[in-house]
């Protein structure tokens, strides 16, 4: 536990004084303002259904797809390449520390991001009192559920994205293998319950291990508010999982 | 505690999938001691540190540092250990006293002694005045080696492993790095690895001499002259002609033999002639080679083999046997280890 808080530490500073970290935050401000701003301007032109915020919400999957690799390419397969986790593992320090104070790292960071995205409607509900006393811009349901979603969902894509960077040392395979692979479980997922769907007569097994991937729907219950435990523990017991594998990897390819 | 070594490996093997890196490696390192880890490149010199740091395991066989069993407690020997890896990895956008602090906080050094025992570390190194504060990305290679030291220094280990800690050094940093090694004698168990021959030499107590995965030599430089390299050598420089020289020779009882022959300028040969016999021959050989009628003796000096030569004669030879099959003494002179041996010599 002092390890972890140690090489935490250690982590988060590396990440304050590494110019990548910055670079990501301003293409993910970027890529999010934009999608905010146009999402309001839809609003304007046309009445819509859904609640700015969870239309918002509903765009997550793109900043996940480049700034989950990016924060997390460099974590264990940087120091694998340069040697410096070799260093590490003279240590003390076990190697479930080191995994765990990566990912650590990795997940505040990325929602440091997102909770930063919680000025757009701030800065909207600003620019626009009117809406915003209608109780469109700030609906504390949808934000507390999207946020929700999204803080529970970050564990297993910063874990996809720390495994990706256990198996290799280098950062464009690490990079690369996240990619793929978030993008499987994001929108493989979703795929195979529109087969699902169109086929019809599943087996109930079959069905709920379905419904068990849908991405989509956990984020659409959740940012109705209606918080759900089944999702809680798809991600979370893939995400230690996956943190459990990285470790073996670390251990196994030292 | 002075009878447990401080590093004991028994039949310690490491495979790669089909290549074996490392077989039946025994050694044992004593408290105090300097030992260098020589052989060349892909011998198993960083196979067997890692595994003694605990980085990796072995396949087969037993390590102990300190006592400790390296696969049984790796944690206990991990702090026990101040390893400093092949190349020194270290991050380039840290400050030297910030990244010495960060491994001292892992190393578990008390929090109270944080600050004395990085600054101990940085003074034994020389770091505390020239480089404290600087980017470890905008330092000297030299620097960037002592940054290494100064961090297995860190954490009061009891056994020092270094791997090629003077790979890349100008000479300078090389002699500043033996007078540290030096002022560590006694203190601290130092095992280092190197193929700078003359430096191992220079620093080093004993010397193991590893090649194609197999401890082929362990002991003193004189021990392994005597056993590698025996009988007296001697570099001669006549006026005359081999066969006149080896006539003299044997006219006068002395049983020599010619390792080398080169010709010099001024129709005089330089000779490197192996002596059998015991004791100093120096005397008769320049008795013998001035008065004999067709030879003018020009120059005759003892040949100590250094390193170097002991070094390839030792690897040389593991190739032809297994050490299994070694015998313990080599005493008679070999018909063929003479011909490597003029190779390398000068």
């Amino acid at each position: 536990m002092r390890h972890y808080l140690i090489l935490l530490k250690h982590e988060l500073r590396m990440l304050l004084i590494s110019p990548p970290t910055y670079i990501a935050s301003v293409l993910f401000f970027m890529l999010m303002g934009f999608l905010y701003w146009s999402i309001i301007r839809g609003m304007v032109n046309a009445p819509e259904e859904a609640l700015p915020s969870v239309q918002f919400f509903s765009v997550f999957w793109i900043p996940v797809f480049f700034v989950v690799p990016l924060l997390t390419m460099r974590s264990i397969a940087g120091e694998r390449s340069t040697g410096t986790l070799d260093t590490l593992m003279t240590t003390p320090a076990s190697r479930v520390a080191v995994v765990l104070s990566k990912f650590s790292g990795a997940y505040l960071f990325y929602m440091l991001l997102w909770l930063i995205t919680l000025g757009f409607p701030l800065i909207a509900s600003k620019l626009y009192p009117q809406a915003a006393s209608s109780g469109a811009l700030l609906d504390p349901a949808s934000l507390i559920g999207g946020y929700l979603f999204l803080a529970i969902s970050g564990l297993l894509f910063i874990a996809i994205g720390i495994f990706a960077s256990s198996v290799t040392r280098s950062q464009l395979v690490a990079g690369m293998l996240s990619f793929a692979l978030l993008f499987a479980i994001v929108v493989g997922g979703q795929q195979l319950g529109n087969i699902a769907n169109s086929s019809g007569n599943l087996a109930e097994w079959l069905e709920t291990t379905v419904n068990y991937l849908q991405i989509f729907q956990h984020l659409d219950d959740f940012s109705r508010g209606i918080v759900d435990t089944r999702p809680f523990f798809y991600y979370t017991s893939t995400a230690a999982l996956l943190l459990g594998l990285s470790t073996l990897v670390i251990e196994a390819k030292a | 505690m002075d009878s447990i070594p401080s590093i004991r490996v028994k039949n310690l093997t490491r495979q790669y999938g089909a290549i074996t890196a490392i077989q039946n490696v025994s050694f044992t390192v004593n408290k105090g001691e300097v030992v260098g880890f020589l052989g060349p490149n892909g011998a198993g010199k960083s196979t067997t540190m890692r595994i003694l740091s605990g980085i990796m395991s072995a396949t087969s066989g037993s390590a102990w540092v300190g006592g400790v069993c390296v696969a049984q407690s790796p944690h206990e020997v991990k702090r026990k250990i101040g390893y400093m890896p092949e190349n020194n990895p270290l991050p380039d956008d840290m400050r030297v006293v910030e990244y010495l602090r960060f491994r001292a906080r892992l190393k578990e050094v008390p929090s109270s002694q944080l600050r004395s025992s990085v600054q101990e570390a940085m003074e034994i190194c020389d770091l505390a005045r020239t480089a404290r504060r600087k980017i470890i990305g905008t330092l000297s290679k030299g620097f960037r080696q002592r940054v290494g030291i100064a961090d297995a220094l860190l954490g009061d280990p009891e056994v020092i492993i270094m791997d090629e800690p003077t790979i890349g050094l100008d000479p300078h940093q090389i002699q500043g790095i033996r007078t540290l090694i030096n002022n560590l004698r006694g203190k601290l168990t130092v095992v280092l690895s190197s193929h700078i021959l003359p430096e191992i030499e220079r620093s080093c107590d004993r010397v193991i001499i590893i090649n194609r995965g197999r401890v082929v030599a362990s002991g003193t430089s004189d021990e392994l002259r005597e056993e590698f390299l025996p009988g007296n050598r001697y570099t001669v420089e006549i006026d005359g002609t081999a066969e006149n020289l080896i006539s003299a020779l044997s006219a006068n009882t002395i049983q020599a033999e010619i390792l080398t022959e080169e010709a010099t300028a001024n129709n005089s040969v330089k000779l490197t002639l192996r002596a059998y016999g015991e004791g100093e021959l120096g005397p008769q050989l320049i008795h013998t080679l001035s008065t004999s009628p067709n030879l003018e003796l020009k120059s005759l000096a003892p040949r100590i083999p250094n390193l170097e030569e002991i070094f390839l004669a030792a690897t040389k030879r593991s190739w032809e046997e297994t050490i299994e099959s070694k015998p313990k003494k080599l005493n008679a002179p070999q018909s063929n280890a003479p011909t490597k041996e003029a190779m390398s010599s000068k």
